[in-house]
Parts: structure tokens; sequence; C-alpha cells
């Protein structure tokens, strides 16, 4: 297992949100999440890469137990996220935007901005160079250098997960990925999942849209009012009468 | 008439100093800060004080940044746990309470008496000395200009300007902006500290009067009409500001029946009108580039 979350509680007042869930990721596994509004989908996510606490349960990553851990350090052990909407840099170019991401990046000392040294550019031409890569994986290449303000809520999705890669994440947590896509660069963003799940990254991917979360999660995960009302194959799940109960208001 | 705009010359190019400071804060940061005067204060009394103990002024500037920049820590770590809105109210009040205690503390700062008769700067020259403070502000501007320039261009600059789009989304991503704003802000208050000292040892005569949140506020005015973000900004904002305050001393002879007094606050207004105007019609600035 590279993640596992163990009967994570987040209350906000009296509400609980997120009641005792446990969640469990293998290496190389693509886990998908899916739920009403209001579900605890994005709640859980921020428990589990840090934005907000919680209130019990225990989060181990990758052999270390990152429970009391801020969020750059998990991300730092390679556990890495997306947001529901995005939080792209927007006064920076798309190139910047993921060479803020770039780790140790030793240009960013104070000292460093005003005494470059040789190997301080060799560091930023080496990451330029990544970034460079990324965005052209991504097929991002033709906005390298506009603002990410001004991109679409698609192209915004796709710098987020290009910022993330700059890490080199072991596991990626998709926050509604596809929504506010148009279906055409859906299909090039579930590609390019597939193709990063190869390389061996683990995906927890939060999703409504259903027909693009069966096709790329192996085991998939319903949520409803803050706990977990079924767990599998996902085919099998959205058959599941409780599920489509809660999840389709019972429509069959 | 020569003496007239060196003198507003050195104002201006103090005052750039100080919007130098907040376009690093402010202008790249969004760190919102309006409490520069408190700095500015800090920097004039601790220069002003060390120099009538007899320390020769290379060094009390040097210790004016030092303790600007020290006073700024505790401010620079409060503004990790507060949103913009707050920072400014804790800012504001912080430099009110600089203020009042300076004016309170008569045993160390002699209270609203101020203190009389510090040093000029290069009194040496007799009456060159403006002049040389001029041409050394000259220097100094530029060299900060050309650092704050470097510093903006830089990955540094960068992950700044990351950290005033959107803290959350940094650190997921693995950088922690604690660090980063804190220093940011004492590098500003430094600025501000070093603005201070050039002000004590220009005009010679510092009260705790001098110190009032106007000040702050004409450094907002210049960085935002100039353009927050860019250098040319705050320096173009600083001369533009200065023109208007300065210019509309002049149009009193043009508008008859105003008398001094009500030109002081005619002065005011019109600065008010152009900082809305530019809200308006212009909210980048007259030099700025980008689309905040």
């Amino acid at each position: 297992m590279i993640l596992e979350a163990r009967d994570i509680t987040r209350r906000f007042g009296g509400f609980t949100a997120v009641d005792k869930v446990s969640v469990s990721l293998a290496k190389q596994e693509i886990l998908g999440i899916a739920g009403t509004n209001g579900a605890g989908k994005s709640t859980l996510f921020a428990a589990i890469a840090g934005q907000q606490g919680s209130d019990g349960g225990s989060i181990m990553f990758d052999g270390h137990d990152i429970t009391k851990l801020p969020p750059y350090k998990r991300a730092h052990l390679g556990l890495v996220r997306t947001f529901q909407i995005p939080r792209e840099f927007k006064s920076l170019t798309v190139h910047e935007n993921l060479l803020a991401a770039a780790p140790n990046l030793r240009g960013e000392r104070l000292l460093s901005s005003f005494f470059r040294t040789p190997s301080l550019s060799r560091n930023e031409r080496e990451l330029s160079e990544k970034a460079d890569k990324i965005l052209a994986f991504l097929n991002l290449s033709r906005v390298r250098d506009t603002l990410a303000g001004g991109l679409s809520g698609g192209q915004k999705k796709l710098v987020e997960l290009g910022r993330v890669l700059m890490l080199d994440p072991k596991c990626i947590l998709l926050d509604e990925p596809f929504a506010g896509v148009n279906p055409v660069l859906i299909d090039e963003l579930c590609a390019r999942v597939r193709e990063l799940h190869a390389q061996g990254i683990s995906f927890i991917v939060i999703e409504h849209h259903l027909q693009a979360l069966q096709a790329l999660a192996g085991r998939m995960i319903v949520m409803d009012r803050g706990a977990i009302l079924a767990e599998g194959d996902p085919r099998e799940v959205m058959k599941d009468p409780r599920v489509q109960e809660a999840y389709m208001g019972g429509v069959a | 008439m020569t003496a007239y705009l060196m003198s507003i010359g050195i104002v201006v190019l103090i005052y750039a100093l100080l919007t130098l400071g907040l376009n690093l804060q402010f202008g790249l940061t969004r760190l919102v800060n309006f409490g520069i005067v408190a700095f500015f204060a800090i920097g004039a009394y601790t220069s002003g004080l060390l120099s009538l103990k007899g320390v020769p002024l290379p060094l009390s500037f040097l210790a004016a940044m030092i303790v600007a920049a020290l006073a700024a820590l505790p401010i620079g770590l409060l503004s990790l746990r507060l949103r913009e809105d707050y920072l400014a109210i804790v800012t504001l009040g912080f430099s009110e309470a600089i203020r009042i205690t300076i004016q309170q503390e008569e045993w160390l700062t002699n209270g609203v008496q101020g203190l009389p008769g510090l040093p000029k700067a290069f009194a040496s020259l007799g009456g060159n000395s403006d002049l040389a403070l001029f041409v050394t502000l000259v220097l100094v501007t530029a060299l900060t200009a050309w650092g704050t320039l470097r510093l903006t261009r830089s990955p540094l600059g960068r992950l700044l300007r990351a950290i005033g789009d959107d803290e959350t989304a940094l650190m997921a991503l693995g950088k922690d902006p604690a660090r980063f704003k804190v220093q940011i802000f004492m590098l500003g208050a430094a600025l501000a500290g070093l603005g201070g000292a050039f002000y004590a040892h220009f005009i010679t005569f510092i009260t705790p009067e001098q110190f009032i949140p106007l000040v702050t506020f004409y450094v907002w005015m210049s960085l935002i009409m100039g353009g927050a973000g860019t250098v040319r900004g705050a320096i173009g904002g600083t001369a533009l500001l200065m023109i208007f305050l300065e210019g509309s001393r002049f149009a009193k002879d043009l508008i008859p029946g105003v008398s001094e007094v009500h030109m002081a606050s005619v002065r005011l207004a019109v600065v008010g009108l152009a900082l809305i105007l530019f809200t308006l019609y212009r909210p980048q600035g007259m030099f700025g580039k980008r689309q905040a």
C-alpha cells in the first residue's frame, strides 16, 4: 500500500463532513471516488493532502506517518493534488507556473537573486527544460508563455497536472479533473493519466463524470453523507442499488 | 529655486525607497502593509538617536535598516496567520502604536518636542551638502531599483508572485511560503528604515507628528498610480505623486480666492481624485504592464 488513511473524521461545527472513512491505495493503482455533492469527497482529499486537519484518524504514506505533517511536507514525500476549482498562479505564465513548483530550486534563496552563479543558472536551465518536456507531454507548448489566468478551464486543469508532475510524485490526487472540460480534452486527459499510471504513479480521482471515471479507475468508492456507501469494481459498484438510490436519486 | 528643486528631489527619492520596499511586499507578494511609516519612523529615530550619541552616520544608517527589519520580524510572523485585510488593520495599528510610543517615551525620544539638531548628512561640504545628499540618494535608489528588478526577475521573484496569487496551491506543491513572506517583510522594512535615516539627516529635526499614517498612504498612492509589481511603476509613481503635491502649490496663484490653508485640502482632494480615476480606468497604473 502506498497510501493508507484510517478512520478519517472531519467535523465542521456540529456537522460531520467525513465520518470514520478509511481509504487505501495500492502502488500503481487508480482509485475512483464518486458521490453526490456534499458527500465529503473533497473534504477527504483536503485531509489526506493536508489543506485541512482531521478530527480523527491516521494517514500513512509510503511508510511515513503523515497525519500531522503540513501539506508542503506531504508534497515532498511525493503526495500531491490538484484542485476542484483550478488554483493556477494567474499572474505567472504557464511555463513559470511549472517552474514555481520545481523542488530544490536553489535560485529561490534571497541572496541567489542578486548573485547568480553558473551552477544556479544550470540548475534553473535544467528545470526549465524539464518543464518544457512536461508541457510538450500535456500538449501545452503552444501556451507556454501565456499568463495562466487567461487560459480556459480545461487548460488550467492541465497546468495543475503539469505543476504536480514537476515534483516527480508517487501519488496524485485529482479533484474533479474533468469538470468543465470539453469532451476532446477529457479523452486527452484520460490518456495522459493512463500513461503516467503506466510509469508507476498512483492516482485517486474524484469525479462526477462517471463514464470517464469507470474507464479510468480499477477500483471505485462511492461516498454518501460522509461515509463510504460502496466499494469495489467500478461496474459492480454502479449497479449497487444503494448507489443508484443515493447517486441517481433512485432512477435505474 | 535650485535649492527648492533639490529638496523636492531628495524627498522624491526618499519616498521612492519606501515605494520600492512596498513594491516587494505588495506589488509582488500581495502583503498589505499599511504600517510603512512605522519602519520609516524607526529608521529615522534609530539613526537620529545614535548620531546624537556620536555614532558616525554610515553606521547609524546601517543600524536604522537593521532595527527596522527586526521590528518587522514579529509583524512578518503575524502575516502568516492573517488574511490580507486583517494584516492591513494590524500594520496600521502597529504604525500608530509606534508613533504614540515615540511620543510618550520622553526619556528616549524627547517626546512631542522631537529631536532637533541632528547632524546634517555631508555637513562638512557646507552649502553643497544637499547636492551630495541628492547624488548619494540617486545612487542608493538606483542600486535598490536594480536589486529589486533583479529580484523580481529571479526565481525568488517568481515564487513571491506565486505566493501573491495562491498560497494554498503553493503549499500543496511542496513550498512553505512562511520564510519567504517574513524575509520580504523584513527587506521592505529595511528599505523604509533606510529612507527614514536619510530623512532624519536631511531635515535634521524629527518629531512624532511627522510620522502619521498619511506617509503610508502617500507611498500606497505612489505605487498604485505608478503600477504595482513593477520597479519603474514604483519610481514613476513617486515622481507623479510629488508632481501632483508640489505642482498644486503653484496652482494656487492661478486660482484666485483660495488661501494657502484651503490649498492644502485642495491638494489632497486632487490626489484622492487621481487615485480614484487610476483605480477605475487604469488599475495597472501609469507604468504597469501586468493585469493583476
